[in-house]
């Protein structure tokens, strides 16, 4: 054992082996969804791009796509803001009951989504709000703040409060220095945020399962999909499609993310 | 001091409305499910006269208890076996190579992308027609398809130890990034050796990652829904598939709040104790 640990070549495999383990299951779906044959087994059959080309037509997957762009944009932006000026105020003021707050804007990332889900879905009708976009759009700003908060935190943590002293003492007012000085140098973060909480909501499934009604999300619409055998290769084409475009926009995400660190 | 106050009342201004809408998100939904649990669906009706029956029906039948317990269980399976096995990656990542940065972000790329076509993802594999079984018999190494892959805890905890291992993976890799390396020398030139000092020193000033961990994974996995219901079979239900079927197919909500507060409150009793035990044991080993 102590041998093992001296010299390591194990941790080294057991690494790339661990990689082989994360990656195979998100790099399947696209493997197959080239596959000319209708069941998901080897051996590959052929290459075929036609499971793509017959996800065009499909209206009712097309309207669910611009369910969850609406649901995901709105989100987004909700989410964003609150984040902004909640991590703003926990990097740059000492309030009573900062670390409260803090924790508690972190709650949705723990507790469990059924949970969510369910409570919400019956808060929602006991005040007459009917599950729709609607309904979607305010769970996912709850589940999407944590995002937010943490991605305009660290934001804020680069951030220079010496270039805001310096815009008051030119004379600039309290809102002239947040849009003029303090927005453009975190703005890079806030992209981030829109991307990351765009994700987020735009993968989200349980939360949208119970709240959408009948106007299914992506996610809620795939769930439906997944149900019958005879539509499994379009919905691997369509599940690529929706992995291709969440990990563009994270790489995206990462990209802005990094360069607000390197600007200040 | 007048700075000092108009300071502190921006920083509660601006922080106010995440806080509110998060706030009021968690109270609202529970104070409504407590209400309701008290409540007692009549076919289409809700008659909302005070009763403790849906506790009654929930502690007393079987199915329930089951559930609930599996739940725990296999969420509690989960959460080891996620943390053990992301433990050595995490390390490695800490101590072992240069490109922390690279390997971060190849640990979470595929956290980012749809848990549903994950699931889904697994399902593909494990099955009987599926991908592994397909595999290994072209390749000839078994006859038969492999019967006990799919439809069972086992399957459950594969996809979840998958489905989670960045949340393992993050907590415990900061808590390795923050030991004090003069700590490991010292221990070092002390005579310890590396088992020993592993043991004795990295593991204990990891434990707070590794509670930290832990609590991530187990708290939502108790009520996870996707997975028992696309991998589970029969074998592998648990509690959220039986709560959603009370606000879908069987439409009795005050029973389906009954239980989403049951869960938590088993999530919480079990999370509370694991913490309890958790420090106890850390300043035992120290």
């Amino acid at each position: 054992m102590s041998r093992l640990l001296r010299s390591f070549p194990g941790l080294s495999a057991y690494a790339v082996f661990y990689l082989v383990f994360l990656y195979t299951p998100v790099l399947l779906l696209p493997l197959f969804s080239f596959n000319e044959g209708t069941i998901v087994a080897f051996p590959i059959k052929g290459f075929t791009l036609k499971w793509y080309a017959e996800l065009a037509g499909q209206e009712a997957l097309l309207r669910s796509l611009l369910n969850s762009v609406i649901v995901g944009g709105v989100s987004a932006v909700l989410a964003t803001s609150l984040g902004l000026f909640a991590a703003r105020a926990y990097v740059r003021y000492r309030f009573t009951g900062r670390e409260m707050s803090e924790a508690l804007v972190m709650l949705p990332l723990v507790v469990p989504g059924i949970i969510v889900a369910s409570s919400f879905l019956v808060l929602f009708l006991s005040v007459g709000l009917k599950p729709s976009l609607t309904a979607v759009i305010l769970g996912h700003t709850f589940l999407t703040v944590p995002f937010a908060v943490a991605i305009m935190k660290s934001a804020f943590d680069e951030f220079d409060p010496s270039l805001e002293e310096a815009a008051y003492d030119l004379g600039e007012t309290v809102i002239g220095t947040f849009r003029r000085v303090t927005l453009p140098i975190v703005a890079p973060g806030i992209v981030a945020s829109l991307l990351v909480t765009f994700t987020v909501s735009f993968d989200e499934f349980i939360l949208a399962f119970f709240l959408a009604g009948d106007q299914p999300t992506l996610p809620v619409y795939i769930w439906s999909q997944i149900r019958f055998p005879a539509k499994l290769p379009n919905t691997l084409a369509l599940g690529s499609c929706l992995l291709a475009f969440s990990v563009l926009l994270l790489i995206t995400a990462e990209y802005f993310r990094r360069r607000s660190a390197k600007r200040t | 001091m007048i700075t000092l106050r108009s300071e502190a009342s921006q920083g509660m201004a601006l922080s106010a409305p995440a806080t509110l809408y998060v706030g009021l998100l968690v109270a609202a939904p529970l104070g409504i499910l407590v209400v309701y649990s008290f409540w007692t669906q009549t076919y289409v009706s809700i008659d909302r006269t005070f009763t403790w029956e849906n506790y009654r029906l929930a502690v007393e039948d079987p199915l329930v208890r089951h559930l609930l317990i599996r739940s725990v269980w296999i969420a509690g399976l989960v959460t080891a076996a996620t943390v053990a096995l992301a433990y050595p990656i995490a390390y490695f990542i800490a101590f072992r190579t240069r490109h922390k940065t690279l390997w971060l972000l190849l640990i979470t790329i595929p956290f980012w992308t749809s848990y549903l076509l994950r699931v889904f993802s697994w399902k593909l594999i494990l099955g009987f027609n599926g991908v592994l079984n397909s595999a290994l018999m072209t390749v000839g190494l078994i006859e038969e398809p492999l019967t006990f892959l799919l439809y069972n805890e086992v399957a459950v905890v594969l996809t979840l130890a998958h489905a989670w291992a960045p949340f393992a993976i993050m907590p415990i890799y900061v808590s390795l990034q923050k030991i004090d390396r003069s700590l490991l020398e010292a221990a070092t030139d002390l005579g310890c050796s590396k088992l020993e000092r592993f043991v004795r020193v990295t593991l204990p000033l990891t434990v707070p990652g590794i509670i930290a961990a832990c609590l991530i994974i187990f708290i939502p996995t108790v009520g996870d829904y996707v997975t028992p219901a696309l991998v589970g079979g029969s074998d592998g239900k648990m509690i959220a598939n039986l709560i959603q079927v009370q606000f879908g197919a069987a439409n009795n909500w005050p029973l389906g709040a009954t239980l989403s507060l049951m869960a938590m409150l088993a999530v919480g009793l079990v999370a509370g104790c694991f913490v309890l035990l958790s420090n106890l044991l850390a300043r035992r080993i120290r």
